[in-house]
């Protein structure tokens, strides 16, 4: 039985070299080598036609078996290689993980373009239409029409860049509302609006005041519209930009263009409420100014104060934006240092 | 204006502290400034007296006193003060004390002498120079001589007193009184304000119009009185008026102007007094000054005069009317006569004189906001009473009247449900009445409708509304409720130009761009730089500097300067852009600009900064104009959009910029700023582009950007080919994408070469080449065919040579 002797040799060579086969190679040879057809299973084989008959199938079922398991042998041995040099390969390509992304470009949106944005939103989502007027305006618009009469000691209070005697640049932007008032037809609704933009005052640059900065106002006017609806609205827009923590408070002042006027203060940024230097000891910022929409700038725009009435406010986005983040200096929002603009998302 | 909380105690119970009370004022009156004592921050500063003087042997001006401050033995002090005089009770500070600025007293030697401590005149313990009575403004000032030695010095000079400084609106004029803010404060506080109105009680033969006669135009003062009080003795007035008027931020000069000046803080009507004997004639007049006319002012300024100044005059002018005195009829230590002034002045007139002048005073404060009509006679009267008690002059009988308006207080009528209505509150009549009675308000009821009087000493009530806020004020802010309106519904929003503005914005930022905003008002020469359209200047009348006199016609020169302030901090990449008006005007009779929407962009510097895994790519022309290509894509525009070189821009390099067109329309530009333009801004190599976005707002949009993606793969050539280095892509594009065959979709250059290899004055140029037929797979002959047909016109054409 010498040549199920070498079949038995040939197994245990051939699963030793598979064993201690180290790459693809070796064992695509020991494949050759053991099952091709000239491979040593084969060649073991030609001397088959010397057994006896009955033994020939015998030996054929073992030939078979051994080629089976020498093939299965090889197939798994080239997986185990595989997964090898697969894991190789991975822990090649191990990276710092900790190093930093490329840079992509990314532009920033001006800090105080965003709480106008966030202002404007608030009030479209009430229902408030958002418009714009001109920055260059007629005298009569900026001041007259807003009950604000040549002379007035209230004009002291804004300081004017005239263009001409009657053309000047925008102190606030209540001429937009003058203009809508005009404008608005009151049988087909309400008149609510804000107008954001760009207004202008004859002040020397410095910590507090720029000649240039921005201002939101809105107005509600309706046959129904009350203080009450002014305070709740104010406290509306407080908690969306600022957070349901604020609380409001309401002081007289005085606006030519309304009566009563008040003042808004909302809860000091600084120390929440309980008194510091920021607040002067009273816990309160002052923040807006407002009031009910003065009879006389109704009659002037047209609109007739005995059925129809409400409030305005506004807003300085610059010194939200200063409250809101700090900024100290409202120069900053001007000056366009990429260091600072770059810190605003 | 400052107030003592303890004067307003005289009249009207208080039961907050000084603090809480200004909290108080704050929530139903006025803003208030401040809260303080004049001993704030003070330390040691005690009653000290004189026993002796020695001269300094070693300086001059220098005295050696020993001072009894109520210590077991006296203290040396050396002082410089020239008044320095034995027995006087003065003010001493300590060694230990803090005087006026936190300064720190301590022992020291001067000139080798010891001193403990320092003789002190008003303004080193926290005065104002501006509040020290002319008489001690040069010297150490003697406290009273009942002053106890050793006592704090505060109480004897009402520095202990707290002052609250008021704000007073312009609305608020009654406020700019202690008997105006304590009428409001016991409206406040509900309680009872008992203010005394004094009255004199004449002692003079004579009656004042034997003595002098007065006339004034009704439009210029509707109320003016004069009252004579004759023999006075001019003097400093008692201690007690003196603190008084410094603890208004009043200074003291002597008992009658004295006099003048507490009538007007405490009951707010400004007065003056004239030397009845320096009056050239003893006829008054309220009048317009003559153009030319002179006045000398009590300040010693000379005043030029024209006709819309008011004076008064006797045959000249002796008074600015309801500003200031003249120095001719100055009431001095040598006077004898005087007349007392009272009166109503314009508050129009009053305001432009005193601008134009440049003449605030006190006086001119009040008139601008108005004063009680009601009150000026009893003031002229009160005055007079003061005369004869401390200045032991005789009042004389009667007054006389220039002008006299008949004074009524005014009647509004007003509905509960209107004071309701615009509170949003729900308060019963009997609630409003009785915040009307609290303000001292007459009120006649009939069922929901109120006739409210309104007493002379609150002139700035007139209509409904104003009352409104007296209910609201008093009820108080805090107690209305907080509701948001019931209306229609309503439709919000953004216009669609803001909404195309903002959009612009989000896209710009996304491609890289960081917002900046830059003043509108610039330089005359940087507003005219970098200008898509010719236009005339729009100068501010009045600038208040060079850098904000002009309204910028572009945006490009505030981005630049952006770029500089960056660079200028070693922000070397700056990538920017702006979204705002340009104001152009046709020509120079167009006064009022159009204001036109423009976005604009400026790169200088790379987009990334070098890392270490990517280079950085310095910005060039393309770079932006990929920004801008993108940026114009996002628009959706129907038109199409060309570059055009230009070499006509003169802030712009000549080979580097092009004028942007949609269709035959000029939007914007693009390119490098001229090389001598980035020096004179300070800036390094720098791409800018400007845009009209109304233009782009108004062009034409195609609605739908969808187009149905072809399933058949599509078949990509490329053509490569030499030609003369001036052919533009546009012109080799634009021939290809018209020759290119129904199935041609897109033409994009990824290659253009010019160096070795290449024939001087030719450049090699390739085109990638898309071809796509939607309904079928296209077969290569087809595309061959199509290429082939290209490529000769292109050698045909523009003399090409294909590779």
């Amino acid at each position: 039985m010498a040549l199920k002797e070498d079949l038995e040799q040939i197994k245990t060579n051939g699963l030793q070299n598979i064993k201690a086969a180290q790459d693809g190679k070796t064992l695509n040879d020991l494949k050759v080598n053991l099952l091709g057809k000239k491979g040593s299973i084969t060649k073991a084989l030609h001397g088959i036609s010397e057994l006896p008959v009955e033994e020939r199938p015998k030996i054929g079922s073992l030939a078979n078996k051994l080629r089976d398991e020498l093939a299965k042998t090889i197939d798994s041995k080239r997986v185990e290689l595989d997964q090898a040099a697969l894991n190789q390969k991975l822990k090649d390509e191990k990276i710092d993980v900790t190093l930093p992304g490329d840079s992509v470009p990314k532009g920033h949106p001006h800090v105080i373009q965003q709480i106008i944005d966030e202002i404007d939103d608030i009030f479209i989502g009430m229902g408030y239409q958002v418009l714009s007027g001109p920055e260059v305006e007629e005298e009569v618009y900026n001041f007259e029409m807003m009950n604000l009469p040549k002379n007035h000691p209230a004009r002291d209070m804004q300081d004017t860049f005239y263009i001409t005697k009657d053309i000047l640049m925008r102190t606030h932007t209540s001429p937009m509302q003058a203009r809508a008032l005009q404008k608005h037809d009151f049988t087909k609704g309400p008149l609510k609006m804000v107008s954001p933009g760009v207004v202008y005052r004859r002040d020397t640059d410095d910590p507090t005041h720029s000649h240039q900065f921005h201002q939101v106002e809105g107005i509600v006017i309706d046959k129904h519209i009350t203080m009450a609806d002014l305070k709740g609205t104010l406290e509306v827009m407080t908690h969306k930009l600022f957070g349901d923590k604020f609380q409001v408070r309401l002081r007289p002042s005085y606006f030519p263009f309304t009566e009563p006027s008040v003042e808004a203060d909302i809860t000091c940024f600084n120390c929440n409420g309980k008194g510091c230097d920021v607040c002067k000891g009273t816990g309160w910022i002052e923040v807006l100014g407002a009031g009910m929409v003065h009879p006389n700038v109704l009659k002037m725009a047209g609109v007739d104060s005995n059925v129809y009435g409400g409030f305005a406010f506004g807003v300085g986005p610059d010194r939200f934006a200063m409250l809101k983040y700090g900024v100290d200096d409202i120069r900053d929002f001007y000056l366009n240092d990429l260091r600072f603009l770059s810190q605003f998302d | 204006m400052l107030i003592s909380y303890e004067w307003l105690k005289d009249y009207v119970q208080i039961k907050l502290s000084p603090e809480e009370l200004a909290n108080k004022i704050e929530k139903t009156s006025v803003e208030v400034d401040s809260v303080f004592k004049r001993s704030d921050g003070l330390k040691k500063i005690v009653v000290g007296q004189i026993l002796s003087i020695k001269d300094h042997p070693d300086a001059d001006h220098l005295h050696i006193t020993q001072v009894d401050v109520g210590e077991d033995e006296p203290i040396q002090i050396v002082c410089g003060a020239p008044n320095v005089e034995i027995g006087k009770k003065v003010i001493v500070a300590l060694s230990g004390a803090r005087i006026a600025d936190n300064v720190k007293i301590k022992k020291s030697k001067m000139r080798g002498v010891e001193s403990n401590g320092m003789l002190c005149a008003l303004d080193e313990i926290g005065f104002d120079k501006s509040l020290v009575p002319d008489e001690w403004k040069d010297g150490i000032y003697f406290l009273p001589d009942n002053a106890r030695v050793g006592d704090e010095v505060y109480n004897y000079l009402g520095m202990n007193e707290s002052l609250i400084d008021l704000d007073v609106t312009p609305n608020r004029g009654d406020m700019l009184s202690v008997r105006g803010t304590a009428y409001d404060l016991g409206a406040v506080f509900d309680e009872k304000v008992n203010f005394i109105e004094h009255a004199s009680a004449p002692t003079g033969t004579h009656d004042t119009d034997e003595l002098i006669s007065a006339k004034a135009d009704p439009n210029l003062a509707p109320i003016y009185k004069l009252k004579v009080v004759e023999n006075v003795d001019v003097k400093p007035s008692p201690l007690w008026l003196q603190i008084k008027l410094w603890n208004s931020g009043i200074k003291p000069i002597n008992n009658v102007v004295d006099i003048t000046n507490f009538i007007m803080v405490k009951v707010g009507q400004p007065m003056h007094a004239y030397d009845l004997d320096k009056l050239k004639s003893k006829d008054l007049e309220v009048r317009n000054a003559k153009d030319g006319e002179v006045i000398t002012t009590l300040d010693g300024n000379d005043r030029k005069l024209t006709s819309t100044d008011v004076v008064i005059a006797d045959d000249k002018p002796i008074a600015l009317a309801g500003l200031m005195g003249g120095k001719d009829t100055e009431v001095t230590s040598g006077t004898k006569n005087i007349v007392f002034e009272a009166g109503v002045f314009d508050p129009v007139k009053t305001r432009k004189m005193a601008q134009k002048q440049l003449l605030h005073t006190d006086a001119s404060q009040r008139f601008e906001r108005g004063v009680d009509h009601g009150n000026v006679e009893a003031a002229l009267e009160y005055a007079a009473g003061m005369a004869e008690d401390l200045a032991n002059g005789e009042s004389e009988q009667g007054v006389v009247n220039g002008s006299n308006e008949e004074v009524q207080p005014r009647v509004i009528s007003i509905s509960s449900s209107y004071i309701n209505h615009v509170l949003g509150t729900n308060l019963s009549v009997k609630e409003i009445v009785s915040i009307f009675k609290r303000l001292g308000f007459g009120v006649e009821e009939s069922g929901d409708n109120l006739t409210v009087t309104v007493p002379t000493r609150c002139w700035d009530l007139k209509i409904d509304a104003d009352l409104v806020e007296e209910v609201a004020r008093i009820y108080g802010y805090d107690n209305i409720p907080s509701t948001l309106p019931i209306t229609q519904t309503t439709e919000g929003g953004l216009t669609p130009k803001q909404e195309m503005i903002r959009k612009s914005r989000e896209t710009l930022e996304g491609l890289g761009l960081t917002h900046a905003m830059s003043y509108s008002l610039t330089t005359q020469e940087k507003a005219k730089m970098f200008m898509l359209r010719a236009s005339s200047e729009t100068p501010l009348q009045w600038p208040m500097t060079e850098d904000h006199a002009i309204l910028r016609m572009n945006l490009i020169s505030g981005l630049l300067d952006d770029v500089a302030y960056n660079q200028a901090r070693n922000v070397l990449n700056v990538p920017l852009y702006e979204q705002g008006r340009v104001f152009y005007k046709q020509d120079e009779d167009q006064v009022r600009p159009d204001e036109v929407e423009h976005i604009a962009g400026a790169i200088s510097g790379s987009l990334v900064s070098n890392s270490w895994d990517q280079k950085a790519k310095p910005v060039d022309f393309y770079q932006i104009k990929g920004i801008l290509e993108k940026y114009l894509a996002s628009l959706s525009l129907k038109g199409h959009i060309t570059y055009v070189s230009t070499d006509k821009m003169a802030d712009m390099h000549p080979g580097r910029t092009a004028l942007i067109k949609l269709d035959d329309h000029l939007i914007g530009f693009i390119g490098e700023v001229h090389p001598k333009v980035a020096k004179q801004f300070k800036i390094k190599e720098t791409y800018v582009f400007e845009l009209d976005l109304d233009y782009l707002y108004t062009a034409p949009k195609s609605g739908q950007q969808y187009q149905k993606v072809g399933q058949y793969p599509a078949i990509h050539r490329d053509i490569a080919m030499l030609v003369d280095e001036n052919v533009t892509n546009a012109e080799i594009n634009k021939l290809i994408t018209r020759r290119g065959g129904a199935y041609l979709q897109d033409a994009t250059v990824f290659d253009v070469y010019q160096g070795s290899n290449v024939p001087e004055g030719k450049k090699s140029i390739a085109y990638s080449l898309t071809f796509e037929d939607p309904n079928a797979t296209l077969k290569d002959e087809t595309v061959d065919k199509a290429v082939d047909k290209i490529q000769k016109r292109l050698t045909n054409e523009l003399n090409a040579e294909i590779r």
